[in-house]
């Protein structure tokens, strides 16, 4: 998951973030504004990366303003950080903090979840039954994780019969790398897939198809297995560019490869995984296999009315949002940020990074009555792991055009090393950076 | 908006080093201030220590290497994937050996004045 880099570097700036060692964020800090005088309410739902990146960018701007986040879970989730445990690189402590420990001066935080979104009315109601008004709203609340949508799958099945899913959690994490080190001792069948909602963090899945391939060779039984990668349509990422260049790299590595398979059904006790295709009902079966659920909106946004009506996002509720500016397309002072927004592409940390300044700085537009002229151009990026030691640093917009931030220093479609590093060291202290509104 | 500002790397690099930050920091300025220190009392480079401290820089630039290996779980094959790779794996082991060198060289010219 997630880089920070920038998409539109000038050669004075690729030399200064080179000589930096690659730490590669450039984003002005939110303190670098001076500040507005508001008395605006606004509530963030959702303390995430996203959530908490906006309310500390906001508390740096603004001065006066009720600034409330809302999220019923204490603790804080490096979600970038999931496949490298899984992985066996990182231990689960790696990724896992505290809310508080990024929370702003002078922003509440109330531990509690929306239940209920009143756009029309300017409210939200949290589980608990508290009423809270706002003049803004940020809806930054994440996806939800739909495990239920494949038969016979549960959470409680991984970490057992062979059975991984690296996004669950930093358990789920840990659980899935004892199951696939289980795996490499003896070899077998390694299966991979995706869903075919959106989902975070696209290459994830490749990566973790790479890292396990990687494992079996370093435990010697990789002539004794076989991997095979279930892709959902008939591309390996959507991006082309990159899908051809991982198609390259799965052969080299003898990984086969199946399309138009979405999976429906797990059956743990004979270990075999049912994809819908397009001509029927396909078994496939496993010795270990990384389950990725589909993803959807949380309920209490699908509910809500504020997500898209029509078109591709509409069916599991993203929010309405200009992919642009992230403003909300029906009610002004609505914006969505990270994985809840309905743009076309990243939901990562990454997206993050460039998706809360540009809101951010329409919201203040908003209140200083100025229109602001930021714009997201759907900026976003993958580390995509190919081995430990080495991995490809792909940065693409919503057009799927490649968006490197070191052009002809950095060549995104190779295996290198500098990548590997960054994602490796570097990340993790920009992520929190992020968190923080300094980068 | 996307400009280069020193702020963010120095917070980058403070979430990345943590309490090492400004303890490291200190480190290197304070051993760069020994060095130039070192050569006005002595009038001059020491070519004897130079050429040890040159040994121990040797050293340092492999220990550079090894311990940015160690700290990205990578291997010495993982440093030859492009140009990039072997300028980073160069620009890590030159300040390794910049780092010792100096320390070295300022650690020589303290002995020999603490023994006369």
């Amino acid at each position: 998951m997630g880089l920070y880099l920038n998409p539109e570097p000038s050669r004075r700036n690729i030399l200064g973030l080179l000589a930096a060692a690659g730490a590669g964020i450039t984003a002005r800090p939110a303190h670098a504004a001076p500040k507005v005088a508001s008395r605006a309410r606004i509530v963030i739902a959702g303390a995430g990366a996203a959530g908490l990146a906006a309310a500390s960018r906001l508390a740096a701007r603004l001065d006066g303003a009720s600034i409330t986040l809302i999220d019923a879970r204490k603790a804080h989730f490096y979600q970038p950080g999931f496949t490298l445990i899984a992985a066996g690189l990182k231990p689960k402590a790696y990724a896992i903090s505290a809310t508080r420990d990024y929370l702003p001066a002078g922003v509440m935080l109330i531990e509690d979840s929306v239940a209920v979104f009143e756009p029309q009315a300017n409210r939200v109601r949290t589980v608990a039954g508290t009423v809270i008004d706002y003049d803004f709203l940020i809806v930054a609340t994440g996806l939800q994780l739909d495990y239920g949508a494949i038969a016979g799958m549960e959470t409680g099945l991984i970490g057992r019969e062979g059975i991984g899913s690296v996004y669950a959690g930093p358990d789920a994490a840990e659980a899935t790398w004892r199951e696939m080190a289980r795996f490499t001792e003896k070899g077998g069948i390694g299966l991979f897939h995706r869903p075919e909602t959106e989902m975070k963090c696209a290459g994830a899945p490749l990566k973790y198809t790479f890292l396990t391939d990687d494992r079996l060779r370093r435990a010697g039984t990789r002539s004794k297995s076989k991997l095979i990668y279930a892709a959902q349509n008939r591309a390996l990422f959507s991006v082309p560019i990159v899908s051809e260049k991982v198609r390259m790299l799965f052969e080299e590595r003898d990984v086969a490869m199946v399309y138009d398979h979405v999976m429906t059904a797990i059956d743990p006790g004979r270990r075999i995984a049912t994809f819908r295709t397009p001509n029927g009902p396909a078994e496939i079966g496993y010795d270990f296999i990384n389950v990725i659920p589909p993803m959807r909106a949380p309920e209490a946004v699908r509910r809500s009315g504020l997500g898209w009506q029509s078109g591709p996002f509409a069916a599991d509720g993203w929010l309405e949002v200009d992919p642009a500016t992230l403003r909300h397309r029906r009610f002004p002072n609505v914006f969505g940020i990270g994985d809840v927004a309905g743009v076309p592409k990243g939901k990562t940390a990454a997206s993050v990074k460039w998706q809360v300044p540009v809101a951010v700085d329409h919201l203040i537009g908003t209140i200083e009555g100025r229109i602001s002229t930021e714009t997201y151009a759907g900026y976003t990026s993958c580390p995509l792991i190919t081995r430990i030691g080495r991995a490809m640093l792909v940065e693409f917009d919503y057009n799927n055009n490649l968006v490197p931030s070191f052009p002809g220093v950095i060549a995104p479609l190779e295996e290198l090393w500098i990548s590997w590093v960054m994602k490796e060291i570097a990340l993790k202290p920009t992520y929190i950076a992020m968190l923080r509104g300094q980068a | 908006m996307k400009q280069l500002d020193p702020m963010v790397f120095i917070a980058v690099f403070q979430e990345m080093l943590g309490g090492l930050f400004w303890p490291l920091v200190v480190f290197i300025v304070l051993g760069a201030l020994a060095f130039i220190a070192v050569i006005i009392r002595d009038r001059g480079i020491n070519s004897h220590w130079l050429v040890r401290a040159e040994f121990v820089a040797l050293l340092g630039g492999f220990v550079g290497v090894g311990l940015m290996l160690w700290a990205t779980a990578s291997s010495p094959g993982d440093l030859l994937g492009g140009p990039i790779d072997w300028l980073l794996a160069a620009a890590i082991w030159i300040a390794g050996a910049a780092g010792a060198a100096i320390v070295s060289y300022v650690g020589l010219s303290l002995a020999h004045h603490a023994r006369r």
